[in-house]
């Protein structure tokens, strides 16, 4: 009797191994281990068909094709569009060249990108400042003029910043694959690429705010939002609401009592778990448009969880104990001085100490 | 004289039109397939040539039919790769131009071999003339019943389309040419799936250049063996040469594979030699993506033999001390060429012909013109010079298509063998910039 049971390909990834149904890639096997396994993704988007291999970020080393042809590949191969084979070899983070690789993708997607993460309002949710954070060098070796672009509206609701763009493509897929008339893509070659629309054709489409979702970085973002806040000052919580559009589930991002933004739920990975329609997006900006469901789950290590939902931090017991320890009565004899014109007399002349020690120091 | 494949009837008055090249012997090819052949036969005598890829890459084109999936019912294709781009090759151009019931004839017995109906030739653009040569040979050769429906009486159609590029080097890459065969944007796929299996319009596919292809009447006529006894080793048959620069006969030249390079450059049946007064001082053997070497290393290999026109000699010692024969584009410069100069011009022409798919080469190209521009023009620095050797090897090999490759090895290469140069041009700036200014430091001239 044959066997019925579906076979599972064992691999290694990064030497621990894992077996995965036939058809996986390296990059959705190694997803299944963890946030801390998983190779960096710029331009893969599991729900849109299509996307991946293009930004290399996620490159690793196969040493082992497969059981029945151990040899390693020549090159490194992108994970998240080749699937595995029984037997196969993969090294992600425990292999050097891998990582040095990986420090040079960081490298060229930050050459022509603008350093303005202080007035970007993809800043504290980009996917770039992380892979930089996570993967890249602490300086640039890059000295020429960076390649700059235009804004341009494109629709009413949507603003396109072409010199933040890192040409992931998903924007693109997005369009092609959600909306039901695409407008937009990718017009010229090289770095001088740009994602347009036909003859600066407005975008005007029920779905077409997914752009702003599925984009890594500030390229196009939502001009219902702009400059209202810094993401890690606003509250996302989970809401949905009766749409005929769409599936009306989405997270409101709060500021104080103010709904300052709408976008779809993202998993863990940063993607969109189900599109929303532009009424939910760009329209729906009260809180008596939604049920509430409660707050949204925030990896522990984002900039959005600053300052918020504080649990109450157990201390440990022998912290406790080298406090006590090591406790010393602070000496409080000194005066306390309230007066305002006192304090601005005192501080003046120790400016002015300050100065005369800094004169003499450089003379 | 030499074996001519290709060109032995290219000087024959009229050659370009169907009834001289009858009359010279043409289209027996097919015949002889259509009537006494089978599609497997000629699959076997072209293996068996050993004839490889003229596009660049020097792939086995048996083996590549070969692997040309069969699934039922999916109809098959084979696309001739006519875009010719690189700098320094135009051997492609001249061949449509002068004898294009050549390439025609090869489309109708590779096409038969694979088991296409419908045949592709794509054109690079900018060659309109040439376009309109070929669709006039088509329409001769389907007037004579070897094009069409029942060619020759046998079951067999083939319908030849010519399709005119718009002007992109990247589109001669073969999947980027499948995208915009199909009315896309000229990006390369990646792959797997490799068009033997998934091509045009996700059917099964050939990609052939023109050269190949017109290398197929001549095997079928005389068979597999007759073809490979030419050349030497696994460089079999005869390889046209687009020859420029510093020579005294530039031109496009049908050389039997395994002639040494010196005598392809001196030799007066050839190149004729450097022009008169002046001495070699590198060459690019095979187009502008391939390694540049110095004269010295061009003309004989690390062990003191004479490097000879074949894959394996120019490819001897690894980018170490070799080349490739990569598309045949043979540029000799000599003293008076600025490496720096020819590098940048290089890296210019890389940069703005990078699709922008994948971050390497997008970013890396320009990075790499922006640097070299600096150098050219006096505002180097010395540590920019090792900023290349990293750019490019952070592009190498990490790219979805060869393009990246292609723009990091000519800039590695200059380097690896020039670096003297950089560093002069680095040093002394006011010199370096004068009009006409070169590096004639230290160095080997021939
Ligand atoms: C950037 C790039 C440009 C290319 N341009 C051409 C070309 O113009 N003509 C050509 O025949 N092959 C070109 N090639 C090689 C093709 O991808 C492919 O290998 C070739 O057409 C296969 O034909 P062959 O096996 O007969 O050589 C190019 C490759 C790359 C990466
Ligand atoms: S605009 Fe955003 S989503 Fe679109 S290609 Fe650029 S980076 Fe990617
Ligand atoms: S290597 Fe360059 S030309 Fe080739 S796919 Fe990538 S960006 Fe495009
Ligand atoms: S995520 Fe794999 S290449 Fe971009």
């Amino acid at each position: 009797m044959e066997n019925t049971a579906p076979q599972l390909f064992k691999i290694t990834f990064d030497g621990i191994e894992i077996e995965v149904p036939p058809g996986t890639t390296i990059m959705q096997a190694a997803r299944q281990l963890g946030p801390h396994y998983a190779p960096p993704a710029m331009c893969y988007y599991e729900p849109l068909k299509g996307t991946g291999g293009k930004c290399r970020a996620c490159l690793v080393k196969v040493t082992a094709g497969s059981a029945k042809d151990p040899r390693p590949m020549p090159k490194l191969v992108p994970s998240c569009i080749t699937t595995v084979q029984d037997g196969m070899v993969v090294e992600n983070t425990t292999n050097e060249s891998v990582l040095e690789t990986r420090r040079g993708i960081v490298e060229f997607l930050l050459i022509n990108h603008p350093l303005d993460c202080p007035v970007c309002d993809q800043a504290g949710e980009c996917h770039l400042q992380d892979f930089a954070f996570e993967h890249g060098r602490v300086t640039t070796r890059y000295e020429e003029e960076r390649r700059t672009f235009e804004k341009q509206d494109i629709g009413p609701y949507v603003q396109l910043h072409m010199t933040r763009c890192i040409l992931c493509y998903r924007c693109v897929f997005t369009a092609d694959q959600i909306t039901n008339k695409r407008v937009h893509g990718v017009m010229n070659r090289g770095d001088h690429a740009e994602i347009s629309t036909y003859i600066e054709k407005a975008i005007d489409n029920d779905f077409s705010g997914n752009v702003i979702d599925v984009c890594p970085v500030g390229a196009l973002t939502d001009k219902t939002y702009r400059f209202k806040s810094r993401v890690w000052f606003s509250k996302p919580v989970e809401a949905h609401c009766d749409c005929e559009k769409c599936s009306g589930n989405v997270t409101l991002w709060y500021r104080g009592d103010e709904v300052i933004r709408v976008t779809a739920r993202k998993n863990e990975w940063g993607e969109v778990k189900e599109f929303i329609c532009n009424t939910c997006r760009f329209e729906r900006k009260k809180t008596s448009d939604w049920t509430i469901e409660g707050p949204t789950k925030i990896s522990r290590h984002s900039v959005i969880m600053a300052n918020k939902y504080r649990a109450d931090v157990k201390k440990p017991a022998f912290g406790l104990k080298v406090a006590e320890a090591q406790y010393k009565q602070i000496d409080d004899s000194r005066p306390y001085i309230t007066d305002g014109t006192t304090i601005r007399e005192l501080s003046k002349e120790n400016n002015a100490k300050a100065n005369q020690r800094s004169l003499a120091e450089n003379n | 004289m030499a074996v001519k494949i290709l060109t032995e009837h290219i000087n024959v008055p009229g050659i370009n039109t169907f009834d001289v090249y009858r009359k010279m012997g043409g289209y027996a090819a097919v015949e002889k397939a259509l009537k006494k052949m089978t599609p497997e036969e000629i699959v076997e005598e072209v293996k068996k040539s050993g004839v490889r890829g003229r596009g660049g890459a020097g792939f086995p084109m048996g083996m590549k039919w070969s692997f040309l999936a069969k699934p039922e019912g999916v109809p098959r294709y084979l696309v001739c790769n006519a875009d010719e781009s690189e700098p320094g090759t135009f051997k492609d151009h001249f061949l449509m131009r002068e004898i294009p019931h050549l390439l025609i004839e090869g489309m109708i017995v590779s096409s038969f071999a694979l088991g296409a109906n419908k045949s592709f030739i794509y054109v690079r653009g900018e060659l309109m003339y040439v376009i309109q040569i070929l669709e006039k040979a088509i329409a001769e050769a389907k007037a004579a019943g070897f094009l069409g429906k029942n060619i020759l009486g046998s079951s067999y159609d083939l319908e030849l389309v010519v399709q005119p590029g718009g002007g992109a080097y990247i589109c001669g890459e073969e999947t980027a040419l499948l995208e915009s065969l199909e009315g896309k944007r000229g990006n390369p796929r990646n792959k797997p799936p490799f068009p033997a299996v998934k091509g045009l319009y996700q059917s099964p596919t050939v990609v052939n250049n023109v050269e190949s292809i017109a290398n197929t009447p001549w095997i079928v006529n005389n068979g597999g063996d007759a073809y490979a006894s030419l050349g030497v080793g696994r460089s079999t048959g005869t390889k046209l040469i687009s020859a420029s620069g510093h020579i005294n006969k530039p031109g496009v030249y049908e050389i039997p594979l395994g002639i040494t390079v010196e005598d392809f450059i001196y030799a007066d049946e050839w190149c004729g030699g450097i022009r008169p007064g002046h001495h070699l001082k590198a060459v690019i053997a095979g187009g502008s993506s391939v390694p540049i070497l110095p004269a010295n290393l061009i003309l004989n290999l690390a062990n003191g033999d004479k490097r000879l026109m074949t894959y394996e000699s120019l490819s001897d010692g690894g980018f170490a001390t070799g080349t490739m024969l990569g598309s045949g584009g043979f540029i000799a410069m000599d003293e008076t060429s600025c490496v720096v100069r020819n590098t940048w011009t290089f890296a210019r022409f890389y940069h703005h012909e990078s699709c922008g798919q994948c971050s390497p080469c997008r970013e890396g190209t320009g990075w790499m013109d922006k640097v070299l521009e600096r150098i050219e023009h006096g505002k180097g620095n010395m540590h920019d010079i090792d900023l290349l050797v990293d750019v490019a090897k952070k592009i190498e090999g990490n790219t979805i298509c060869p393009l990246g490759d292609a723009a990091a090895w000519p800039v590695a290469s200059a380097i690896r063998h020039f670096r003297d140069e950089f560093e002069w041009h680095v040093k002394h700036p006011q010199e370096a910039t004068q009009p006409g200014a070169v590096y004639r430091g230290a160095m080997e001239l021939v």
